[in-house]
């Protein structure tokens, strides 16, 4: 057994990137069969200080220690011999592999060169077993959840025998059921002796399974504490250097008109037979937050892309401000004055390439404030409107508007598209999972201008896959089960109980 | 009939070795728009040997040094694509596209060059791009009865076995898969993305190279290198293709295009054919047609290599 309480210890590192300093004078501590929760918000450093771990940045000045002895971390490949082990935000695996090949892949048996899987099954399906993990080696990765996939990665780890892992972020892409399992497996495997380090933003998740954390605030190291001695309310102020309100303040609502109409809207599954909507009807008043709560892939973002125009619509009608959209292109829904914060912001947000001025007027750059009679592009008028927005919403970024929106993090890209799209002035806005991956200062911030929008006359739909943020931000939430909506609830009579058996489909009742 | 299915085999033979080298290129992740140009190379290396190694070498020693030469000549020449698409990070199409282009115009000016040099000191005066080989029919063929049994057809047999083991049965091929599908992951694990890719890459110059040799000497004793090899390497990039770049798959699709390829050479032999009356170049055409009709209709379906045609950078996610 190793004599030193520490598995591994990270002293006083220092990461300069040109024109800033990512990690100032940063230590971690990680103790044998303990998590370790560490915090910050997006862009604090955390990410970096991972990356020197791993090898991928060599720090200027600190020290690397496992078991109290200094060592030398030039590469993953170092890491990886001193067995520590890392589950990615964006999972390192092949998709048309089967678990087992991914598994494998590095640390292959071989006999002649012939791959050997026989002893690596066995070895994988007791390390499953052993774990509560209850993955399939055999299933193709691309046909599994993407919890079981996640699972998948973390055997990888426990395969190459490492001793130190690390989820970076993990509970982001998950349901709110895998991630209760995942936090569940983590306990097993520090309980086995494994020392687990955990990266997060989710104050909830540190409460529940972390020992001690770490945490980070613009680079800097702010201290670690004991997670038994703290609150939630500590943390987040250690974290955000100030108070967070977790409530959302917010008056009763006044609903008025009617702004979107859907009736029996029913729209193809891409894959199978089955409507991926099936006859939904709802509307959404002026003034109201809708929200539209499920688990994920019960047809919310595909009832997003009919509402928005991105899916063609297969029967029913919707109609916006009391006009017939059903089959009206995307431009003409926009300008009639629907904005949409889309669930994957670098697919449908932005254009990851584009500066963030030029991602600013993405809906309005034909207008004539934009574009001369000549077609040419009025670049002065453009930098004037994105400087406006940018300090209006405090989108921050290293260059201002000229910024490639491919190197601002999470929250400010997050910000930026809501600044667009309220910047608009819309009669409906459609937000899709909008504090998905960003921290809880962002959070607090987006929840803030959603009600201010509410209370500025705007009707909003929003798309939720969060219980908390359902239950606080809505004024009305509409339950998504299988294509279908299963109920309507009231946030201030129903429980968070009740809507969790609505989502499982284990209630049903007939919304008119 | 026999002659269609001839040449049906031979066909089949070249482009399954071709296609199973753009397999490998593709599948460590990278497009191999150059196979046509490779071809061009493997062939002019191998009708050298087959041109200066006087016959008394026998049979067997010729034909080997051939393969080998096409199969060095392939190499070399792909290597090309690979230092520069590989370490350079360019264009893999660009560069590809500019391979073929080299490599008939190189083929050519080498050819006419030395065929004005040699019949210049016999007192002659030829310039052209020919290379005669007017030995290959006894070295290459046996026949069987009427079937001209071609020495290329087994040698595209094994090949279409050594891929598939290689591919799936072997640690090299699971790695070079995994480079060609997520090489964040293969160098996540230890993998190095640049040797795996070389290697891919170097592997199909060589199927390419014997791919080009087994082309030029199907069936003629004399080949002019200004025709390039008539789109056969895009031929075989739609075997590929159309066989999902699967080794098995892209087998039963080079039979099919072999098939309507050797339909233009024979078809004079059917009756039925003839009757129809249909002009001589529509034959000649179908495999070309009928790979844009198939392709238009199958590859929405097929599934690319992921990261094929995108270069590997270290901090991309």
């Amino acid at each position: 057994m190793n004599n030193t309480a520490y598995a591994i210890e990270m002293l006083n590192i220092t990461k300069r990137f040109p024109g800033i300093v990512a990690n100032d004078n940063v230590t971690l501590q990680l103790k044998h069969g303990e998590i370790h929760a560490l915090l910050g918000e997006n862009g604090a450093g955390k990410s970096t200080l991972m990356s020197v771990l791993f090898g991928m940045y060599a720090a200027e000045e600190g020290v690397i220690k496992k078991d109290g002895k200094v060592v030398k971390i030039n590469s993953p490949n170092d890491a990886n011999d001193l067995g520590i082990g890392m589950v990615h935000q964006h999972f390192k695996m092949v998709e048309c592999f089967s678990v087992l090949d991914n598994i494998i892949l590095g640390v292959e048996d071989t006999k002649l060169g012939f791959l050997q899987k026989k002893k690596a099954r066995e070895k994988v399906q007791a390390l499953s077993e052993r774990y509560g993990l209850h993955v399939d080696p055999d299933a193709i990765i691309e046909d599994i959840t993407v919890g079981m996939q996640q699972r998948t990665e973390i055997l990888k780890m426990l395969y190459r025998d490492n001793e130190i892992l690390i989820f970076d972020e993990p509970t982001a892409v998950l349901t709110p059921q895998e991630i209760e399992e995942l936090l569940q497996i983590m306990k097993n495997l520090a309980a086995e002796g494994k020392s687990v380090l955990f990266i997060t933003h989710k104050l909830n998740e540190i409460m529940a399974v972390a020992d001690r954390c770490s945490i980070l605030r613009k680079g800097k190291y702010v201290g670690t504490v004991e997670v038994k001695d703290c609150t939630r309310e500590q943390l987040s102020r250690m974290m955000v250097g100030r108070d967070v309100e977790f409530a959302v303040q917010k008056e009763p609502a006044n609903p008025a008109d009617e702004v979107l109409r859907v009736k029996d809207l029913c729209l193809a599954s891409k894959r199978g037979k089955r409507n991926s909507v099936n006859n939904v009807s709802f509307s959404v008043r002026a003034g109201e937050i809708v929200c539209i709560a499920g688990i994920d892939g019960n047809g919310q973002s595909e009832l997003v892309c009919g509402l928005t125009g991105l899916e063609p619509i297969s029967s029913g009608s919707v109609h916006f401000s009391g006009i017939d959209i059903t089959r009206a292109p995307i431009r003409k829904r926009s300008l009639m004055g629907m904005s949409h914060i889309p669930e994957d912001r670098h697919k449908h947000g932005l254009v990851l390439d584009y500066t963030l001025e030029d991602n600013m007027i993405l809906q309005r750059y034909f207008k004539p404030e934009f574009t001369n009679k000549c077609g040419f592009l009025r670049r002065k008028n453009i930098r004037g409107y994105a400087t406006r927005l940018i300090e209006k919403f405090d989108v921050r970024s290293g260059q201002g508007p000229v910024t490639l929106a491919r190197s601002m993090s999470g929250g400010n890209q997050q910000r930026a598209i809501i600044a667009r799209e309220i910047a608009c002035d819309p009669k409906l806005l459609i937000a899709v999972q909008p504090t998905r991956g960003v921290d809880v200062g962002a959070i607090e911030y987006i929840h803030k201008q959603l009600v201010a929008e509410r209370d500025a006359g705007k009707a909003i739909l929003l798309v939720s896959l969060e219980l908390d943020e359902v239950m606080s931000v809505s004024d009305r939430i509409l339950v998504m089960y299988e294509g279908e909506i299963v109920g309507e609830l009231d946030p201030k009579t129903t429980t968070v109980q009740e809507l969790g058996l609505y989502m499982a489909g284990a209630k049903k009742e007939v919304v008119q | 009939m026999i002659l269609l299915l001839q040449y049906t085999l031979i066909f089949a033979s070249v482009l399954l070795l071709v296609a199973l080298g753009g397999c490998f290129s593709e599948r460590s992740g990278v497009i191999n728009i150059g196979l046509e140009g490779i071809m061009v190379m493997g062939g002019l290396g191998g009708a050298l040997v087959l041109k200066f190694l006087p016959p008394e070498a026998g049979v067997f020693p010729m034909v080997l040094l051939a393969v080998l030469a096409s199969a060095l000549f392939g190499m070399l020449f792909s290597l090309l694509l690979a230092v520069a698409s590989i370490s350079f990070k360019a264009d893999q199409t660009i560069v590809g596209t500019a391979m073929n282009m080299l490599a008939v115009a190189a083929a050519t000016v080498f050819v006419k060059a030395m065929n004005t040099k040699i019949s210049a000191a016999e007192g002659g005066k030829d310039v052209s791009s020919d290379i005669l080989f007017p030995h290959t029919k006894d070295l290459l063929i046996v026949r069987i009865d009427s079937f001209e049994f071609n020495w290329f057809m087994p040698v595209a047999l094994a090949c279409l076995i050594i891929s598939f083991i290689v591919l799936y049965k072997t640690r090299f091929g699971l790695r070079l898969r995994s480079c060609g599908e997520h090489p964040q992951a293969s160098a996540s694990v230890g993998i190095s993305v640049t040797k795996m890719r070389y290697a891919g890459v170097l592997i199909s110059g060589v199927l390419g190279g014997i791919g080009g040799l087994t082309f030029i000497t199907a069936g003629v004793s004399k080949w002019t290198f200004e025709h390039g090899v008539a789109g056969f390497g895009f031929l075989a990039m739609a075997v590929m293709i159309f066989g999902s770049w699967h080794p098995l798959k892209i087998a039963l699709a080079a039979l099919l295009f072999g098939f309507f390829r050797a339909l233009g050479n024979v078809y004079t032999g059917f009756d039925l054919l003839t009757m129809l009356n249909i002009p001589g170049v529509v034959y000649n055409m179908l495999p070309y047609i009928i790979s844009l009709v198939v392709l238009a209709f199958t590859s929405k379906k097929s599934r690319a290599p992921k990261a094929a045609g995108i270069p590997y950078e270290k901090g991309s996610r």
